[in-house]
């Protein structure tokens, strides 16, 4: 085949295969895409060529284990274009909750033989292996997010990044605050937009799916979530929630599970 | 002589499967040696770091085991809750799950179906290659597909990991009138689910028959998808509660995802177990397709699968399109919860069979332990003994090519789904 399409793969690493969904739920768009582009490995659907030389790579998953880290820069190598979708992969996902525990403990837990699974003993993100061309956030990333991003790239321009808390979001979508009228503990003021303001639409708190946004002023949330009645623990576990390995979380999360400073008692 | 020859067969990732594995088996003398199938999803340790967590953040966390079955793991998950905390949150909720339950069964049946299974009995490497062929029959598979995602999204917000499900109802009711759009849709595809079920029916089936127990939920009044006592086609017929006297699990050393048991057995668990033990009680239009087609269960031909995932995504519609036709928007759409500590147990139907889970609770509803058994790992088991069987009686004298799809193909039906197989079960270390 002389194809001058662009060549697409699709990687999975730890994940839940979410993300992945945002092209297999594409519905009968799906047999559209390959009139755009060739679709040279995706194991779920079919496609296996996983060392073959791409334009585009779309990554899922976070790194785990040894042969996750070998695997991730051989898929670097071959990729003109990397882009790391969903949490897993650009913040190592819910499972990097591990990473604050004591993992050896955790495997001996539920494995009989722990030492027959290879594992690094953490969760981290594509990031911390490889140069990643471009981050989609969310857990998952929803279909727009990936073929607008698709779409400005066989278009020729660099796709647009969100980057504004989610409460921008509400307004334009003109959603009620959750946290002014109902006192909910909406992690939304620091979490990054993108997913249309699910949450709030339902009338629920936003728990943070899509990660921090540019700016966290976690300090100021985390004082209104104990004014609403929040345990210091219970913000902490908001914090650390689905991308507890960001470093603007993480930190949050860990300050508020620190023992109190000495009082003059 | 073909059959004396050695044979290695070496699968190092399975395609059109969700998830990541592996299969490998060798042949010494005609006969299987050894045959592994690998799973080598690495530990994600969920039932672990959900320990400390809120009962509602659990409904959170566990879907994303699962990206193609998060209902599947928040109504197991809720049903656990609201039974420990003696919340009943009544008909028009209950009737509602069932619904959106319906959706994830309708999108991951309809998923397996066209682009993981269909593929195989043309001999197409993809369905997006095999649409080039049959734009039609791929084209309604999406559309499908595409409905139950919108029947999820319309409880839930979206498709993957929805946010509209709480411990003691839903977060917010549909609109009126989005479930009348709703409603015609379903209305719309009720026709093209019964061409699907007659297009399976003429699908060249293997010829495989095998002896195998079937277990899945039975409820008395319907076919059950979101609550039941577990039962098999041997007699068993327990309390969820009871699941732990009678089913164990242990750890092979060539795989991540724990095997399971009953009595000491592999079991089925799946579409195929649900039809052969339940069809008795699917509605009556959706047997008349069936029985018009010559289609009978019980089966024993693992290869029905993809018919019995047809017959089910034709009673998914139904059965939405009943329950939302009468849909009337309730005031509140959720009752009052409060938290009391015990052990709660909860257990549905997963796309791919049932999915049992335990929380050790406290007090104030936070998570102490978690114990989450998926439909995948339990059909490991059942796997790697099917394939020893068909694997034989289709003949070790094929191609090593033919072996190794036909080997897929049988794994196939049971539509691992390896993510879910590996987030790991609390391990008893008690061996009979």
């Amino acid at each position: 085949m002389n194809s001058t399409k662009p060549k697409l793969a699709v990687h999975k690493f730890s994940s839940c295969d979410g993300c992945q969904l945002a092209l297999l739920n594409l519905g009968e768009s799906l047999l559209e895409l390959p009139k755009y582009v060739d679709i040279t490995h995706f194991a779920e659907a079919g496609p296996n060529n996983p060392n073959a030389k791409v334009d585009i790579a779309l990554v899922e998953g976070s790194i785990s284990t040894p042969a996750d880290v070998e695997r991730i820069k051989q898929v670097r190598e071959n990729s003109a274009y990397l882009i790391a979708i969903g949490a897993c992969a650009t913040a190592g996902g819910l499972q990097a909750l591990a990473n604050l525990a004591d993992r050896d403990a955790w495997m001996a837990a539920v494995y009989a033989q722990p030492d027959a699974i290879e594992t690094l003993g953490s969760s981290s993100s594509i990031s911390e292996h490889v140069k990643v061309d471009l981050e989609l956030h969310g857990c998952p990333v929803n279909s727009q997010q990936v073929i607008a991003a698709l779409a400005d790239l066989l278009a020729g321009v660099n796709p647009v990044i969100e980057r504004q808390p989610l409460c921008m979001e509400c307004k334009r979508k003109g959603v009620v605050c959750t946290m002014v009228t109902k006192g909910e503990p909406c992690m939304g003021l620091v979490t990054r937009a993108g997913c249309s303001a699910l949450c709030p639409s339902l009338g629920r708190a936003c728990y943070s799916c899509y990660g921090p946004a540019e700016t966290v002023n976690d300090g100021a949330l985390a004082q209104r979530l104990q004014s609403l009645g929040l345990t210091p623990e219970a913000v902490a576990r908001r914090f650390l929630f689905i991308t507890s390995a960001t470093p603007p979380f993480r930190d949050a999360g860990l300050r508020l599970r620190q023992p109190p400073l000495e009082t003059d008692e | 002589m073909a059959s004396k020859r050695e044979i290695h067969i070496n699968v190092p990732v399975l395609t059109r499967v969700e998830g990541e594995g592996a299969l490998e088996f060798d042949v010494v003398h005609g006969v299987i040696q050894k045959l592994n199938l690998r799973i080598f999803e690495p530990p994600r340790l969920f039932e672990k770091f959900v320990e400390g967590y809120e009962y509602d953040q659990v409904i959170d966390m566990v879907a994303r085991i699962c990206g193609i079955c998060p209902v599947a793991y928040q109504m197991s998950a809720v049903q656990a809750f609201e039974r420990l905390f003696g919340v009943d949150p009544g008909t028009w909720v209950r009737d509602m799950r069932r619904v959106m339950y319906c959706g994830e069964w309708l999108q991951s049946h309809a998923l397996h179906v066209h682009l993981l299974a269909a593929p195989d009995f043309f001999g197409f490497e993809s369905a997006i290659a095999m649409a080039e062929k049959h734009p039609e029959v791929v084209r309604r598979g999406l559309r499908l597909q595409g409905l139950g995602n919108d029947l999820i999204t319309l409880f839930g917000g979206r498709s993957v990991h929805p946010v509209g499900v709480r411990v003691g109802g839903f977060y917010k009711a549909p609109a009126q009138a989005a479930v009348a759009d709703m409603v015609k849709q379903l209305e719309e595809a009720l026709p093209q689910a019964e061409a699907l079920v007659r297009w399976c029916a003429e699908l060249d089936f293997p010829h495989d028959e095998q002896a195998f127990t079937s277990v899945a939920l039975s409820e008395p009044g319907e076919y059950a998808i979101g609550s039941g006592r577990l039962v098999s086609g041997q007699g068993l017929d327990i309390d969820i509660s009871h699941f732990e006297s009678h089913f164990e699990e242990f750890q092979v050393p060539h795989s991540t995802a724990l095997h399971t048991q009953l009595e000491g057995r592999p079991y089925l668990t799946g579409p195929l177990a649900r039809l052969n033990l339940n069809f008795r009680q699917l509605p009556k239009p959706v047997r008349a397709v069936m029985e018009d087609c010559g289609i009978h269960f019980p089966s024993h031909n693992m290869f029905h699968s993809i018919l019995a995932r047809a017959i089910e995504i034709h009673l998914v519609i139904y059965e939405a399109l009943q329950l939302l036709q009468a849909y009337e928007r309730p005031d509140v759409s959720a009752v009052q919860v409060r938290p009391r500590a015990g052990t709660a147990f909860g257990c549905t139907e997963a796309p791919r069979g049932f999915l049992w889970h335990r929380y050790d609770v406290d007090e104030r509803g936070d998570i102490r332990r978690a114990r989450i058994v998926p439909p995948t790992s339990q059909n490991q088991a059942r796997i790697e003994q099917d394939l020893c069987a068909s694997l034989e009686s289709f003949g070790l004298d094929h191609e090593d090519d033919a072996l190794r799809q036909r080997a897929e193909q049988v794994i196939r039906n049971y539509d691992p789904c390896i993510s879910c197989a590996t987030h790991f079960l609390k391990l008893k270390v008690s061996r009979c």
